[in-house]
């Protein structure tokens, strides 16, 4: 490092610092080792495949990346998804994930690493969590020193919640933007502590990559935005602030016009708003702080008073304009995610189609306990070393998990955005708890092998110099690393101060017996321990299964479900090329992926009205859901059901969100006629337009056949309509284990009969036959 | 292989007659028609009718309906391609054949004139049932009109009909002059089935009701709700013709003369036989059978089908659509084709032009909305077959680089980009180095 080398060779501290330096990159490469391979359980307890819904949807873009480049990818309009309305995915999909996957790829074929793309993709997330860590090595660092660094760069390596979004396969937008979001904080915290140009440059970069990458980039511009006004509320307003923030904004917002997906959004939505609020307040403190310094105080008395009144006029126009142009549009400018946000009840009244995504839920305490496990309890003292002493950076962080602690309690996805920041402090906490016990412990044994004669109260202080030489020593370096690249010998002052409060903190700390030190590392030790069981066990056990390939294990051995292949492979070989498949949109992606054939709905929710028209289908009796289909040219539909084998996320279940939705666009669909008594059942009690809607029909055709009886092993019941026919549909595959099951629509009659049953009715007594309805169909 | 290639080629030559001859989808008039009847004096006393089918080259093979040979297959092969039942009373046909398997011959695309008579068999009742037509539920009721009779014999149940479908294809396009002479039992359709038609209608004076008794209750069948004779045409253009009267086809009633009551046109001849030969023709595909060549498109200017469309492009459509006349493929001349630009409505709706050689085609433009489109020509005119078309293709937007890069509108916006750029560079140095 540059700083060990600008010190004169030879000194103790010099060496030990070489020697620091070389442990501590040592570590971090163990650090990158560990965070990729834990996540590989998934690929060595199963195989190496994409997993769950979203990931085949990248997957299969990075395909057509890889084959028809980047031009053909961003004006790629895919007519196989969507049917009819087609889907322009360069326009409405985050491509950094992609681009990425599709960039390592390409190197990699282009020095004859001929690996798939397919394996390319499946150790993204993995190679990019270990990037991850090194950046939250990186960004604990600039707040806290290096020690914490390491710290929080293993616990990042490892914590549970974010290996369940990045285990080997899980080709997600999440595996990179962790990465980019935890650099971008970094880059943040880097500008902040240097003032230097370059970082807010790399910072705007750092950002762009961010917002390529997924939509939780509104977190970063809103949180930075608001430490930025939280550092001038407290009055540390400095030029390095300035120079942090007002880049950003500026390149920050016109790179983020260039993503497709974003375009204008960076200027017309409310989640921009606030970074643009404060980017005028931020100028108008620099101005204030400009005129201070070249006016006498009694001018700049009487120019605050014509500033601020001039300022609160403009302040309220613009606030009036930005209100009107808010108030205008329907939502008030928010987009639905961002307001079930801000209102947790919000999607769950207006948005059914937002509510009935599981990961949109909030999240229960046991998956707090789950995803982060001890960290829980390490982060309020993290925080509590935050603020001794408070600096910009750490200042940073502390905002960074209050705001994360909130909107994780909002949506159990954004678990993965506390991830970090508890990773951030348990690493603070950590390092500062071992530091104060190793010192504790280091002075306790010189003291006693010392003689005793000298005074208690002089020697209370030296030792405490030294334990906690090492961290001021490095936190000169650190000004000295920074005035030596920059030369800069203004920025040296502040940082000099800085630890020399620290210095005075220090010596403050009380020393703690030796004993008690001791046990309190051991105690320490045993915690990380079990931090270490839990993640293990989560990646192994909880966060690995591919969820296409189910497990279970019984008394007979292990069984394997493999049926959404098996079927998805039925359609790929036995259905026309340009056939429609019909499903609930869960399975949208994995159909166009693995199938390739054309879905009316996928995972990207886009467009509520489709979703509603085939869940009013599939709410619909079936010569009504027949009409549906048909129109939309549906030649098969396809449904996923769990009754034989308990697989609880089955169509049945979520069969109520189909209704909810459907209704939502459809008033002839109600929710209150598949509910007896506000229950919802499929047994004998169920209420005929359940019995008789073609999501039940559909799962349950030919169900009785297989005990007997209709036992249903996920609603623990007995089926309510055990013998009926199709009319509309038939049946043309079931898996293996009944969890899929595909259907046929069946053509139009050639003919149409004439008066059905009259014949019979003749012969007893001519009971008004004309009245009987007739259905074309029979 | 030159040699084996070209005895193929020699063999084809010599089957090419042979099988032109055969009903397929190229030549679709059917040539072998088997007659079922309940008696062979049926053969002499509608000759004429038989006659005419001959001497148009069908090959009519006929049985008793109790034949106990009867079968339309045989390994899976259809013997006929036609059949005509003028068996009336019959209860149940001899060997394979019930009212199924006349249903699957109908469903396999194959045609069929039904007669039914007074005191029809449930058997009777129960195939026009399956192609949609209901007969009098009173098997000894008859059409009985006190208006339009047939003079010549004073009796009310013989009627002269002159109510026909107004269909050149169907009943040719000589105008039956005379009214059509109708002895036999009323049916009714179901007016959404929009596949039966009526093709020779009672008048609305007619009612369905057993002639030799007094009327105890209202008749059910009235007025011009009670159909004479119908056709179907299936969704396959399987034709059926379904006749209440067994009478109309005989020589008795060809032959003779007719005068409708109140009316003071006589003629010497019915319209009989030219309504039976003409309903014949049409049922036997010799008239109003389409095909259409597939559906053709490209872009203003080129000559290959794009896989893919942008909006706002101008495309040429083009079908061809041939009538078969009996013999051979002729054009097809109308006015009335359209093609929908489709997708879930029609976003565009054009009428095709006609250059009397069977080629139908338009030019628009790609609307404004991209979306996966299909050219659609539904044609069901009355009394033709069915043409259904349709054609997948897909409309993508702009890509990146076909915006308008310049936009005149968007100068001074351009203007104030680079004079603030000039300016700030300007006052960069003035501020850097004055002073």
């Amino acid at each position: 490092m540059a700083a060990v080398e600008s010190l004169p060779p030879g000194t103790p501290s010099a060496m030990r610092n070489a020697f620091g330096t070389v442990l501590s990159a040592l570590i971090l490469v163990l650090i990158g080792v560990l965070a990729f391979s834990i996540r590989l359980f998934s690929v060595i307890k199963y195989e190496s495949v994409i997993h769950e819904f979203d990931p085949y949807f990248n997957y299969r873009v990075t395909q057509f990346l890889s084959k028809n480049g980047i031009y053909e990818f961003w004006n790629w309009f895919d007519d196989r998804t969507w049917y009819p309305l087609g889907r322009v995915i360069g326009g409405t999909v985050y491509p950094g994930l992609t681009l990425t996957a599709g960039t390592i790829w390409w190197v990699l074929n282009s020095i004859n690493i001929p690996l798939s793309v397919e394996t390319v993709c499946v150790f993204t997330a993995p190679v990019f969590s270990a990037f991850a860590s090194w950046a939250t090595y990186l960004l604990t660092k600039e707040v806290k020193g290096s020690g914490a660094g390491l710290a929080a760069a293993a616990l990042l390596a490892m914590v549970p919640s974010y290996i369940s979004r990045s285990v080997a396969g899980s080709y997600d937008n999440e595996a990179v933007a962790i990465f980019a979001l935890i650099f971008t904080f970094y880059l943040y915290i880097k500008t902040l502590n240097t003032g230097s140009l370059f970082y807010a440059t790399l910072n705007a970069i750092a950002y762009f990559y961010m917002v390529c990458s997924w939509g939780g980039y509104t977190f970063i511009i809103n949180l930075i935005p608001m430490h930025v006004l939280l550092c001038i509320v407290t009055g540390r307003y400095s030029p390095r602030l300035y120079i942090a923030y007002a880049p950003l904004v500026v390149l920050g917002t016109l790179l983020a016009a260039l993503v497709p997906v974003v375009g204008f959004n960076a200027v017309l939505t409310s989640e921009h708003f606030a970074s643009f609020l404060v980017f005028i307040i931020i100028h108008v403190v620099a101005l204030v702080y400009y005129i201070k310094g070249i006016l006498t105080p009694k001018m700049f008395k009487v120019a605050v008073t014509l500033v601020v009144s001039i300022g609160l006029v403009v302040c309220l126009i613009v606030v009036a304009v930005l209100v009107a142009l808010v108030a205008s549009s329907p939502t008030g400018g928010w987009s639905g995610r961002s307001l079930s946000l801000l209102d947790p009840t919000y999607a769950s009244k207006y948005i059914p189609i937002i509510a009935s995504v599981s990961e949109h839920q909030p999240p229960t305490w046991p998956s707090y306990f789950m995803d982060i496990n001890v960290l829980a309890f390490l982060v309020p003292a993290g925080i509590i070393a935050c603020f001794s002493p408070l600096s910009d950076a750490s200042s940073f962080v502390v905002l960074y998990i209050v705001m994360s602690v909130y909107f994780s309690g909002v949506m159990v996805r954004l678990m993965l955005v506390l991830a970090p920041a508890a990773c951030i402090m348990s690493g603070i906490a950590l390092s500062q708890a071992f530091d104060v016990f190793t010192g504790s412990i280091k002075y306790q044994l010189s003291s006693k092998s010392k003689d005793n004669a000298e005074d208690n109260t002089s020697t209370k202080n030296a030792p405490k110099d030294d334990a906690s030489s090492g961290k001021t020593d490095k936190g000169e370096e650190v000004s000295k690393e920074r005035s030596s690249k920059k030369g800069k010998k203004k920025e040296r002052e502040p940082a000099e101060k800085l630890s020399v409060k620290s210095k005075i903190v220090k010596k403050k700390a009380l020393v703690l017996p030796l004993e008690a030190s001791i046990v309190a590392l051991l105690l320490l030790i045993m915690l990380g321990a079990f931090y270490v069981i839990h993640c293990v066990w989560a990646a192994a056990e909880a966060y690995s299964a591919p969820s296409i390939v189910l497990t279970s294990q019984s008394h007979d051995g292990l069984h394997v479900f493999d049926d959404f292949r098996e079927s998805y492979a039925w359609l790929s070989h036995n259905t026309d090329v340009d056939d429609k498949v019909a499903s609930w949109w869960d399975y949208g992606y994995q159909t166009t992926a693995m199938a390739n054939r054309t879905v009316i709905v996928d995972n990207n929710t886009w467009n509520n009205t489709h979703i509603a028209t085939v869940g009013t289908a599939m709410s619909s009796p079936e010569k009504a859901a027949w009409e549906i289909f048909n129109s939309l040219d549906v030649k098969y539909v396809l449904v996923v059901f769990g009754g034989v084998i308990g697989y609880p996320s089955d169509d049945i279940n979520k069969f109520l969100w189909m209704v909810r939705i459907g209704g939502g666009e459809f008033p002839h669909i109600k929710e209150a006629d598949y509910l007896r008594d506000g229950q919802y059942r499929i047994d004998s009690e169920a209420t005929p337009t359940m019995l008789n809607c073609l999501m039940y029909k559909l799962c349950y055709y030919r169900f009785v056949e297989t005990d007997g009886k209709g036992y249903d092993r996920v609603r623990r019941t007995e089926i309510g309509k055990k013998y009926f026919k199709l009319t509309h549909f038939e049946e043309v595959f079931t898996s293996h284990h009944w969890m899929v099951r595909i259907y046929k629509l069946k053509p139009q009659k050639n003919r149409i009969r004439g008066r059905v049953k009259k014949l019979k009715q003749k012969t007893s007594s001519g009971v008004s036959s004309k009245s009987v309805k007739k259905n074309p169909w029979m | 292989m030159m040699n084996l290639s070209r005895s193929v080629a020699l063999i084809s030559l010599f089957l090419l007659p042979l099988l032109s001859f055969s009903f397929s989808v190229d030549n679709p008039t059917d040539r072998r028609v088997l007659v079922l009847l309940d008696d062979l004096s049926l053969k002499s006393s509608h000759s004429i009718f038989f006659t005419t089918l001959k001497s148009r080259g069908f090959d009519l093979d006929f049985k008793l309906a109790d034949d106990s040979k009867l079968a339309l297959q045989r390994y899976g092969q259809y013997l006929y391609d036609g059949l005509i039942v003028f068996a009336p009373s019959t209860e149940r046909f001899g060997g394979s054949l019930d009212s199924k398997s006349i249903a699957d011959f109908v469903d396999s695309g194959r045609d069929l004139i039904l007669s039914a008579d007074t005191s029809a068999s449930d058997l009777i009742r129960g195939i026009a049932l399956e192609c949609g037509v209901d007969f009098d539920e009173d098997s000894s009721a008859m059409v009985i009109d006190h208006s339009s009779f047939s003079v010549s014999d004073g009796d009310h149940t013989l009627i002269a009909a002159d109510d026909l479908v107004k269909s050149d294809a169907i009943l040719g396009k000589t105008k039956i002059e005379a009214p059509v002479l109708f002895r036999g039992v009323a049916h009714s359709l179901n007016p959404t089935n929009n596949l039966v038609l009526k093709v020779l209608s009672a008048s609305p004076s007619a009612y369905s009701a057993n002639p030799s008794s007094k009327l105890s209750s209202p008749p059910q069948l009235t007025g011009s709700a009670i159909s004479l004779v119908s056709v179907m045409q299936a969704r396959n253009n399987a034709r059926v013709v379904i006749s209440g009267s067994l009478q109309l086809f005989s020589d008795r009633l060809f032959r003779s003369g007719v005068q409708k009551a109140g009316s003071p046109n006589k003629y010497e001849k019915s319209g009989n036989e030219q309504f039976a030969t003409e309903l014949s023709k049409w049922v036997f595909h010799e008239r109003g059978h389409l095909k259409a060549g597939s559906l053709v498109h490209h872009r203003v200017g080129e000559t290959d089908e794009p896989a893919i469309y942008r909006i706002k492009d101008d495309l040429e459509f083009s079908v061809e659509i041939l009538e078969w006349s009996g013999k051979s493929w002729e054009p097809y001349v109308a006015d009335d084709v359209q093609v929908q630009f489709y997708m879930m409505s029609p976003y565009v709706l054009k009428t095709l032009s006609t250059d009397k050689k069977g080629m139908f085609h338009t030019s628009f433009k790609v609307p404004d909305v991209y979306g996966v489109f299909q050219f659609k020509v539904e044609y069901g005119k009355l009394g033709y077959t069915t043409l259904s078309l349709s054609k997948q293709i897909p409309v993508r937007p702009y890509r990146h680089n076909e915006y308008e890069r310049f936009i005149p509108t968007a100068y001074p916006y351009y203007g104030a980009c680079f004079t603030t750029m000039a300016g700030f560079f300007v006052f960069s140095f003035v501020y850097l180095y004055h002073k």
